[in-house]
């Protein structure tokens, strides 16, 4: 599919989405998609839409069988370029040959043979409901994919997490399609099967699968805007000099993403009770608070801003 | 009402960390060795964290679960090359802190646990014991911010498996629903307050504080109910969004309790009786969706501290 071509109306024009693939178990603990996918692998009749091949796909495996995140290292930081060329076969982490392998079998990632669209299914133990992530606020493809799911999906709320940040954008399993979508839905415990969990989670990728396979018959899917959260910080948990944490995050921010962040609120609490503020200069809504895999990486929640994103009207080339 | 002097309680361990992932435990710990949380009163305090590896790697365990480790048998067993790292260590907590059943164990041992179950704030211990029933009351009666519940584990000392049966007297506390490798904040203001409490009762029991006797509502376990399973050995259902989060609600025949992937409900059927542990994430490689209890009412007597 190339990328999208204005024609005189102003309309962005896409090949059809023919080659579209469901990651789960990208993180081998986020059971929603581990379950979904290992479901579709046996009888895939409620994925299959006419004229489109939609494959669903365990990409990390070894880590699913232990029920652990990852095995060597994090499969969804590890899609960078220079993984991705890298050379040492068997001597490689565990994930980083997987990479390799995924960017073969759905790549190469920048190449005109890529895979079409790729969501992956992840689960958080933040409250952030059901959320899309979307990693460039030019892909048309996406914005009005994400447009059609948030109404389709209301009134249940389905938000969407644009990072595009030249710093703490990373590399993910999804970014080797041309079109990546992650769906993000929590709160949800690492390793736990939560049932309103995984239908929520069902329900968003069948509207997700319904929007290709009307653009691909032809649909044209007029201009919209999307409201979109732009992440702009990570906040890290306040440490000692050893690097230990030396606070939580604070019972008034805990299980309230989304919601705004002012200057001067409760951010965190230590251990001995007291409360520690936010001293930004501006309100922001943060989001991934208090994400269990997030302590290792310097996270205990990102801040976002709102913001509105025009995507231009699309239709099939 | 009858009344019944009881032996001091000289020293309380608390422990945290026998299971790795499961933070509470591990922070409280941590925050009481900083303050050199040493003494109550008269009564000394040792914290330990139980499973330094467990918790190093964010696991609930590195080989075998630690927290099952501590039956007679495997107090006892020979250590070999092969003996996996929690058996030797929970042999060294026996050591420790132990011998389990010997007049040198320490007199009080609160081992802190989470789970993913929708538990609130629970006590878990093996036998009715004045002393964990009172601290029990005395938190129950003064921690308002969750649900407190009392479960009974129907089980004789010698095959007790986890870390409490070490202590002359001892019980777990139980708090949930919090995600593994997770920290709440409201979660651990809980668990402080309730050892606050614990310890404020022991420095009054020690100071002669005499105590009224009553009644506590405990949960006993009965039986442990599994996921649904093919031929394969693979769950074919998840917990029914009725019962999800709906522990010690009382289950009737006809309740359901599990949905399948491909969208029937599978009903209850069997005596009235309590969940607990509901989709409690461990227990998955243990084969238990939920356990069941009955409600039974225990009293206990007037109690102070005997003076020899």
């Amino acid at each position: 599919m190339s990328n999208g071509s204005s024609n005189n109306n102003n309309t962005a024009r896409f090949d059809a989405a023919r080659r579209v693939a469901i990651f789960g178990g990208t993180h081998g603990n986020e059971m929603s998609g581990v379950t979904l996918v290992n479901l579709w692998m046996q009888n895939s009749a409620e994925i299959q839409r006419k004229g489109l091949e939609i494959k669903p796909f365990l990409t990390n495996p070894k880590a699913v069988e232990k029920c652990v995140r990852y095995v060597d290292t994090d499969l969804n930081r590890a899609f960078t370029q220079e993984n991705l060329s890298a050379t040492g076969g068997d001597e490689l982490p565990y994930e980083v040959q997987r990479a390799q392998e995924i960017n073969r079998m759905f790549g190469p990632k920048g190449s005109a043979e890529a895979y079409d669209v790729i969501f992956d299914l992840h689960n958080t133990t933040s409250n952030m409901g059901c959320t899309l992530i979307l990693e460039s606020s030019k892909d048309a493809f996406n914005l009005q994919m994400m447009n059609y799911i948030k109404k389709a999906f209301a009134p249940a709320s389905c938000l969407v997490l644009l990072n595009e940040h030249p710093l703490l954008k990373y590399s993910t399993s999804r970014s080797v399609a041309k079109h990546p979508v992650g769906m993000e839905v929590g709160p949800q415990p690492q390793g736990v099967l939560r049932s309103n969990i995984f239908e929520a989670m069902r329900v968003i990728l069948k509207h997700a699968l319904d929007f290709i396979s009307l653009f691909n018959e032809g649909m044209e899917f007029p201009p919209c805007t999307v409201e979109v959260f732009r992440v702009l910080e990570r906040m890290d948990y306040p440490r000692d000099a050893n690097g230990n944490i030396i606070a939580m995050v604070h019972p008034n921010l805990q299980d309230c993403d989304w919601e705004p962040l002012n200057p001067g609120d409760p951010m965190f609490q230590t251990f001995d009770g007291k409360s520690i503020h936010y001293q930004g200069s501006s309100t922001v809504y943060p989001t991934f608070i208090n994400e269990a895999a997030y302590y290792e990486k310097q996270q205990a929640f990102v801040t976002t801003r709102r913001e509105t994103l025009a995507a231009s009207a699309i239709g099939k080339a | 009402m009858q009344r019944t002097s009881v032996p001091p309680i000289y020293n309380v361990t608390i422990c945290g960390g026998t299971h790795g992932n499961e933070l509470t435990g591990v922070y409280i710990v941590r925050e009481m060795q900083k303050q050199k949380m040493e003494k109550a009163g008269s009564v000394s305090v040792t914290t330990v964290e139980t499973n330094p590896r467990a918790v190093a790697a964010g696991r609930r365990y590195t080989e075998m679960d630690l927290n099952r480790c501590f039956t007679d048998v495997l107090l006892s067993s020979p250590i070999t090359e092969s003996t996996p790292y929690e058996v030797r260590r929970a042999q060294e907590l026996n050591a420790q802190l132990g011998p389990k059943g010997s007049a040198k164990a320490v007199d009080l041992l609160i081992d802190l646990h989470n789970t993913t179950s929708n538990m609130g704030l629970c006590f878990i211990f093996y036998s009715i014991d004045w002393i964990t029933l009172h601290i029990y009351k005395y938190i129950e009666n003064n921690l308002n911010s969750v649900p407190v519940r009392a479960i009974q584990l129907d089980i004789p000392s010698s095959e007790a498996y986890s870390l409490e049966s070490v202590g002359k007297h001892g019980f777990a506390i139980e708090v949930g629903p919090q995600p593994c490798g997770v920290l709440r904040a409201d979660i651990f203001n809980v668990v402080k307050e309730a050892l606050d409490l614990t310890l404020q009762w022991l420095q009054k029991f020690s100071s002669g504080h005499s105590f009224e006797g009553g009644t506590v509502d405990a949960y006993t376990f009965v039986k442990s109910v599994d996921y649904p399973r093919d031929s394969a050995g693979k769950a074919t259902a998840i917990i029914h969004q009725d019962l999800q989060d709906n522990d010690f609600k009382l289950l009737r025949s006809g309740d359901p309790i599990f949905q399948t992937f491909s969208g029937d409900i599978l009903k209850y059927e069997g005596e009235d009786l309590y969940p607990f542990f509901v989709n409690e994430c461990a227990y998955y490689e243990k084969k238990i969706a939920f356990h069941l209890a009955q409600k039974k009412t225990y009293s206990f007597p007037h109690i102070s501290v005997k003076n020899d």
